[in-house]
């Protein structure tokens, strides 16, 4: 058990394959869903390239100066199998960025899927074949075996606690979200129920979305947000042992833009925590295992780090969200048995949870942040070019004799 | 607040769109404690009316006007006179359109009123004289203009010169949709200050459609519909600016693709012929379906958009555009073009440059093959068609009455 109280920095990396304008009249003719004319508002490489100019190249500089200035600094990452194969194409400067950060020994890799799918909801096999898949890239890249599990968008319920447990994660991360922790504070190590080894770590979201979302808002009351007052509000809870601070790794110079500050928060924080001798930082798993687990966490619902809500209605909210991974994971028997590889990594990348996310017509009136995140103009021309893809698969599994 | 509301036509003895936003907008106004006295060209009943004053302009020794409402344009509607011995005579619209200034003006050296309120070119010069006379605030309501009419070409210089008449010569005008407000400052020169944007809402109730039928017109599209058919349907008048040829473009290559497809085109106009034979010629004869010109605030109508599974306004032009709206108060997704006034206003429904054809039949076929797009596109459109209201745009109508009747009033005491 450490004597010392440790910040969990855990970012998240990822980038999906988006649906270009694919229209009906291209069903059955084309199957080049994700490959947008240059310039286009999907092409995947444009965003792969402008993001890592504002965000992955800065920031990983910023991080790889904090690890060589800090001996105590450290931070967990998970990078999505869709995001690694774009880096190796449109951005290979940045993979090795990564490189050089997870080769320090003080940056932790999180699994997950390869496809930033909700698959587990839909398909378990289909799941455990896209955690084996983005395992196996991850080794093959940073030469690491990763031993704590998050799931896409933060997705938690105990029944997938019970998995990862079974398949010898020893930590999970979920949201640590009022209506599921009472009157617990999330910084603390918890046990879900139903399991024997594994370790939960909770979002401390109040303190993790001041940087994520807020920390940029002019109209925010504690706008700017400092390294001191962000500190102030950490040392509040001083006699608990953690500080999980998870967010996008796309908080630092894409969703916050470096003329807001963020780069400045982000080198001041491990220097001023630092500053205190009963401070430190720790990866996902050294935190599990430092600490005792102070209760069980039961969570027999599903939740999720988006929205108010808090749960998957950002992705299966509506009619047609619904609709569309429905019939998509529909497919998946039809797929397999096809052993067309290209075929088989359409269909999953089109698993995507991005693809659900575009869209969602929840706030679409008040054009809030999922527009934000979205290349297409309205939630009805995502979903548009999602089914004519959909379409065109199911020409594709026609075509090689499969019964659609 | 006393208005003299210059308008051409309400409902039901109406051609267009500007009637039955005229109705709408009353009925608010009267809710708001506005006593408004409405001048129409011709006689007619309104039962459904008697929240306003509604009088038709007689001329001297005239007892009864009648319009034809047959016509597809204003310009080229005809009226007739008949006097108190039961003589009638038929008179061309720019006689009566003197007789009808002629009128107003009378009525305004005799009553009173806070305001006046006119309703595109057809009234500005009654609006004119009525405020020449008067000296009252005068308001011109833009539904479209007669660079809208003629295609985005100069139109009729006549025409034209009116309307900047009454643009230059108002204390306040209301333009229907940021695009209209945009023609007035571009193509009139009117500084943009003196223009609100006063949005249309459509909130008509079942109770104020009158009965034009008995039965469901539409029976065969639903039984059609229940072999797998999908109804598309058009309404309005069949002119150029509608964008009605390349709907049928469009649709050819939906029935290319989905052969179980219907289109019903609801209206009449003057390309009426042209587009019957250009879907003969594209082989659509079996799928298209015109019914001719349907009365706007009747149950026929009504039926049209409650059968339809999509609603298309493909327009090359549409100052606003109030079909999409009476589209999503039926729970019927719309698709519009993006140059049209209502696409400002609309969130959740299809768009796309008229002129895009691949895009058309692809949204089309898009919703015929996906009802979840249908249900939803229908779910979020009609919860977004409640947010927008008379009420709120009356409100700002009723703002700019006071602020100049207060003006002035300050101005000649």
């Amino acid at each position: 058990m450490s004597d010392k109280r440790a910040i969990v920095l855990y970012l998240h990396v990822h980038q999906p394959y988006r649906v270009r304008h694919y229209t009906a009249l291209d069903v059955g003719h084309r199957h080049d869903y994700f490959d947008a004319p240059e310039g286009g508002r999907e092409n995947n490489a444009d965003i792969v390239r402008k993001v890592a100019y504002k965000s992955y190249l800065p920031t990983n500089e910023h991080l790889q100066r904090m690890l060589e200035t800090h001996p105590d600094f450290k931070l967990s990452l998970s990078i999505t199998g869709t995001v690694l194969e774009q880096f190796e194409r449109y951005a290979p400067e940045v993979l090795a960025s990564f490189q050089r950060l997870v080769a320090t020994g003080r940056v932790e890799i999180v699994a997950e899927t390869y496809h930033h799918s909700l698959a587990f909801f839909y398909n378990r096999d289909e799941f455990e074949q896209q955690v084996v898949m983005h395992r196996e890239k991850v080794q093959q890249l940073f030469g690491v075996t990763p031993t704590a599990f998050r799931n896409t968008e933060l997705s938690y319920n105990n029944d997938l606690a019970y998995w990862a447990d079974k398949a010898g994660y020893t930590a999970i991360l979920c949201e640590g979200w009022d209506p599921v922790m009472g009157w617990r504070s999330p910084n603390f190590v918890y046990q879900p129920a139903f399991t024997s080894n594994i370790r939960a770590l909770t979002k401390n979201y109040k303190l993790s979305d001041d940087i994520a979302f807020r920390f940029s808002n002019r109209f925010w009351e504690e706008y700017p947000l400092t390294t001191d007052k962000f500190l102030d509000w950490a040392n509040a809870s001083w006699d608990q042992p953690l500080l999980n601070l998870f967010m996008d790794y796309e908080t630092f110079g894409e969703h916050q833009w470096a003329d807001s500050g963020i780069f400045g928060f982000l080198e001041h924080l491990p220097k001023a925590w630092l500053a205190n001798n009963s401070h430190t930082f720790m990866t996902v798993s050294q935190a599990a295992e430092s600490f005792p687990a102070v209760d069980t966490l039961d969570c027999p619902q599903t939740i999720t780090w988006a929205d108010t809500e808090r749960d998957l209605t950002a992705w299966l909210g509506n009619r047609m969200q619904q609709g569309a991974i429905s019939s998509l994971y529909g497919l998946t028997d039809m797929v397999m048995s096809t052993n067309n590889l290209s075929l088989i990594e359409d269909w999953r990348r089109l698993q995507t949870s991005d693809h659900f996310y575009y869209m969602c017509t929840k706030y679409f009136n008040d054009g809030d942040v999922h527009a934000y995140f979205s290349p297409y103009q309205t939630p009805y021309d995502a979903y548009i070019n999602f089914m004519n893809s959909y379409h065109d698969l199911k020409y594709r599994l026609a075509e090689a004799g499969q019964p659609v | 607040m006393k208005i003299l509301m210059l308008g051409w036509e309400l409902p039901p003895h109406h051609t267009g769109g500007m009637g039955v936003v005229c109705y709408q907008m009353c009925k608010e106004l009267a809710q708001s404690g506005a006593d408004i006295e409405f001048i129409l060209p011709y006689t007619a009943e309104f039962p459904n009316i008697d929240f306003m004053t509604v009088n038709p302009a007689l001329p001297e020794g005239v007892t009864e006007v009648i319009g034809s409402m047959a016509g597809s344009t204003y310009d080229s509607q005809y009226f007739t006179y008949v006097d108190n011995k039961g003589n009638s005579r038929g008179v061309q619209m720019h006689e009566h359109q003197s007789a009808y200034t002629q009128y107003v003006a009378k009525l305004a050296r005799l009553n009173e009123y806070d305001v006046i309120h006119a309703h595109d070119w057809l009234t500005f010069r009654a609006a004119l004289a009525a405020k020449q006379l008067t000296a009252k605030p005068l308001f011109v309501h833009v539904h479209a203009t007669e660079f809208d009419r003629s295609g985005g070409s100069y139109g009729n210089p006549l025409v034209r010169e009116i309307e900047h008449m009454g643009l230059l010569l108002a204390d306040k005008i209301f333009a229907i949709s940021q695009a209209t407000k945009d023609t007035i400052v571009r193509e009139y020169n009117i500084d943009p200050a003196k223009i609100e944007i006063v949005h249309n809402a459509m909130e008509l109730e079942e109770s104020e459609l009158h009965e034009d039928t008995s039965v469901n017109t539409f029976t065969y599209l639903q039984i059609m519909q229940g072999r797998g058919y999908k109804v598309i349907l058009s309404a309005g008048r069949l002119t150029i600016q509608k964008g009605l040829i390349h709907l049928l473009e469009a649709f050819a290559k939906v029935v290319e693709k989905r052969p179980k497809t219907i289109l019903l085109v609801v209206g009449s106009g003057e390309q009426y012929t042209e587009l019957i034979e250009h879907s003969a010629v594209l082989g659509l004869s079996g799928n298209v379906i015109f019914t001719g010109r349907i009365n706007g605030t009747g149950k026929t109508w009504r039926d049209a958009f409650r059968v339809a599974n999509l609603f298309v306004m493909p327009s090359v032009s549409e100052p606003f555009g109030l079909t999409p709206f009476e589209a999503l108060l039926q729970h019927t997704p719309a698709l519009i073009s993006k140059q049209s006034g209502a696409s400002e206003l609309l969130r959740n429904v299809l768009k796309l440059d008229y002129w895009d054809i691949e895009e058309m039949s692809n949204q089309i076929l898009a919703v015929c093959n996906n009802s979840d797009l249908e249900i939803t596109l229908a779910e979020e459109g009609s919860a977004e068609l409640a947010n927008i209201t008379w009420k709120r745009s009356v409100q700002k109508m009723m703002h700019h009455y006071q602020l100049h009747a207060h003006k002035q009033k300050v101005l000649h005491v």
